[in-house]
């Protein structure tokens, strides 16, 4: 581990760290947090839990992904707060009963009370970029957004990723905890507060960039192209808003509703496929909400309604740039 | 067990007259999971299945609040909002799945959970053989198996999937054949004897208190009733009638009663009294439920999420 406890009340950690930081930080003050998953006593991230923690804390799973989600649930009915650790976003898919028929609503069935399930879902890498393959690199949280009963969160600085981590792992519900394998990559530091009490609250957007005449409206690695493209704006002398959700179950509706009432533009980003997709989800809450406000038509920029290409060059064609979103602000002004 | 069958033939009755409740008979198979938590100390925990509710009252639950949760009252166990899916915190009824296989992969987790605290308690968790096909069987047991979770998985073994019979849907005729797939002990016994239940699951339970991980007991029994009800109407198969007249000589309830009489343990009048207080108990449950008021909208949406 490349973290050791320190006085100080910040550290220059990238967005990897910071989650690591965040995990073993957790795990160190709440003796409740376990870890299960594939690899968590070999791989990378992982790496010295086991010998800190235990046999008992630090879980090797089967590639059960179904079985292990179920498990998890099992052991924060009794009173443990397991971080279930999975590859890859494609992956929850065959845990999708465990997430969605258990977890989102075994608390519900139960009649509420004393059954709770508080259990973070760590996705370590979601997302296009790497020439994964298809069924390695999609963006699934729209699908997830849909379920009642679960909180998703999805970061994307490091101070966001180890403050959403650790309310993830505070929190009394199911939480899907998304990394994109893009930002993973970004070797930027940023000085992360350390302090125990430090957490970002669920359903608080960031507002990256501060702006009058469009509001872009994303979370995850598109925070990042929005702000680029915010940049871009601002030099051909449009003022644009950056609004980085963080958390898409709960969002941040007010956020997003009161800044494009004082925009009257709105583009909203995300690298999921566009039907039914998150931005669908926005758009139609602000068409309810602020109709009179808008002085053009709502903008989404989305991956395409098809699967994402099994190679690097293939997938490289429909990566959403800078440009798309530049198009899209185009498009309303 | 004559509580968990008057109870089943009057849910029976109210299914049949068109009662809006979800309701899967269990009769003639009441004896596995009435002897089997017999065996549990008040802070063990059961994690049931769909079949019956032969676990709810031997874990304690009162009919009456079972009930009114069917018929969503807010008298019920769960406030009305789960019908079937029961559970109660305080009796450790961890939650009924109506996802068939995915609480033995729950149950993995929950005896994880109680190994590691250490306080030598345990949980059972009863399915029927269908379920066992499920990829969740495998996923959960060799869960449970790898971690040594204190569990002990008891399945109900009517030899059926509904009404289709097991040959059709696998190659063993028991899942506890497939034990040692996961390396831990299985064993079939005869299901509706519940002394030998009693004690075979005593043996599995002492196993899992001691950390030395889960057991699959194959409790071979026989389901009279292959009936489903529901609200919005019943299903079901009807048994052929020499059939069913072979499984109702097996019948455990009859087996337990000559044994007490012929050991000088029960009287006949002692056994008449029995059937006779269950019979009062469960009218009075069905008056209780049905004075039961139902839960309102806003009362319905509290649990989605915990504060």
């Amino acid at each position: 581990m490349l973290h050791e406890p320190v006085s100080a009340s910040t550290q220059a950690l990238t967005f990897s760290q910071a989650i690591q930081v965040a995990l073993r930080d957790e795990m160190q003050r709440d003796p409740r947090v376990i870890l299960i998953g594939e690899g968590v006593r070999h791989s990378g991230p992982y790496r010295g839990l086991v010998e800190e923690f235990g046999h008992d804390r630090v879980l090797e799973a089967p590639i059960a992904e179904q079985g292990f989600t179920c498990a998890g649930i099992g052991a924060a009915l009794m009173g443990l707060r397991p971080v279930v650790a999975i590859g890859r976003g494609d992956f929850l898919y065959p845990a999708m009963d465990s997430i969605v028929n258990e977890a989102a609503k075994y608390r519900y069935i139960c009649g509420g009370g004393n059954f709770r399930v508080p259990m973070v879902i760590k996705v370590h890498s979601t997302g296009m970029g790497g020439g994964a393959g298809t069924q390695h690199a999609q963006s699934v949280e729209a699908t997830f957004m849909h379920v009642p009963g679960l909180k998703i969160a999805i970061p994307s600085t490091p101070t966001d990723a180890l403050g959403l981590f650790r309310a993830a792992v505070r929190d009394d519900n199911p939480v899907l905890f998304f990394e994109h394998r893009e930002i993973k990559r970004d070797s930027a530091r940023e000085d992360v507060p350390l302090e125990p009490a430090f957490a970002v609250p669920f359903g608080k957007a960031a507002v990256r960039r501060s702006g009058t005449d469009v509001t872009l409206v994303s979370y995850g690695y598109m925070a990042h192209k929005c702000f680029a493209a915010a940049e871009e704006l601002a030099t051909r002398g449009m003022s644009a808003e950056v609004i980085d959700l963080r958390t898409v179950l709960p969002w941040d509706r007010d956020a997003v509703v009161n800044s494009v009432r004082r925009t009257g533009r709105l583009v909203v980003v995300t690298e999921d496929c566009r039907r039914a997709g998150v931005g669908a989800e926005i758009a139609a809450t602000v068409g309810e909400l602020a109709f009179p406000s808008l002085k053009a038509p709502i903008q989404r920029v989305t991956y395409p309604d098809m699967p994402v290409p099994g190679t690097l060059y293939a997938e490289s064609l429909f990566l959403i740039q800078v440009d798309d979103i530049l198009n899209a602000v185009d498009r309303l002004v | 067990m004559v509580r968990v069958r008057t109870f089943d033939l009057k849910l029976t009755e109210l299914g049949e007259k068109g009662e809006p409740l979800i309701h899967i008979p269990t009769l003639g198979q009441e004896a596995p999971a009435v002897a089997a938590c017999a065996t549990l100390n008040s802070d063990d925990v059961i994690m049931p299945y769909h079949r019956g509710y032969a676990w709810a009252i031997g874990k304690g639950m009162e009919p009456g609040r079972v009930l009114a949760e069917l018929l969503g009252r807010t008298t019920g166990y769960c406030k009305g909002q789960s019908g079937a899916n029961l559970a109660d915190w305080d009796l450790g009824v961890l939650g009924r799945s109506g996802i068939q296989g995915a609480h033995l992969q729950i149950a993995a987790g929950v005896g994880l959970a109680l190994r590691t605290e250490g306080r030598g308690r345990v949980c059972l968790a009863f399915f029927g053989d269908g379920a066992s096909n499920t990829g969740a069987f495998h996923e959960g047991l060799n869960l449970a198996a790898l971690w040594n979770s204190a569990v002990v998985y008891i399945c109900e073994n009517n030899g059926h999937q509904g009404a289709v019979p097991w040959t059709e849907i696998m190659r063993v005729e028991t899942t506890a054949e497939r034990a040692p797939a996961y390396g831990i002990p299985g064993v079939t016994i005869d299901g509706n004897d519940v002394v030998k239940i009693f004690r075979t699951v005593s043996q599995a339970i002492e196993r899992a208190r001691g950390g030395a991980g889960p057991t699959i007991i194959s409790c071979r029994t026989h389901l009279w009733a292959e009936r489903h009800f529901q609200p919005d109407g019943a299903i079901g198969h009807a048994w052929p009638p020499e059939q069913l007249a072979e499984w109702k000589k097996d019948c455990p309830i009859a087996r337990l009663s000559v044994r007490l009489l012929d050991a000088g343990l029960m009287t006949e009048a002692e056994a008449e009294a029995v059937q006779a207080e269950a019979e009062a108990e469960m009218d009075e449950a069905i008056r209780f439920a049905f004075a039961s008021p139902h839960p309102t909208r806003e009362q319905l949406v509290e649990d989605v999420y915990a504060p």
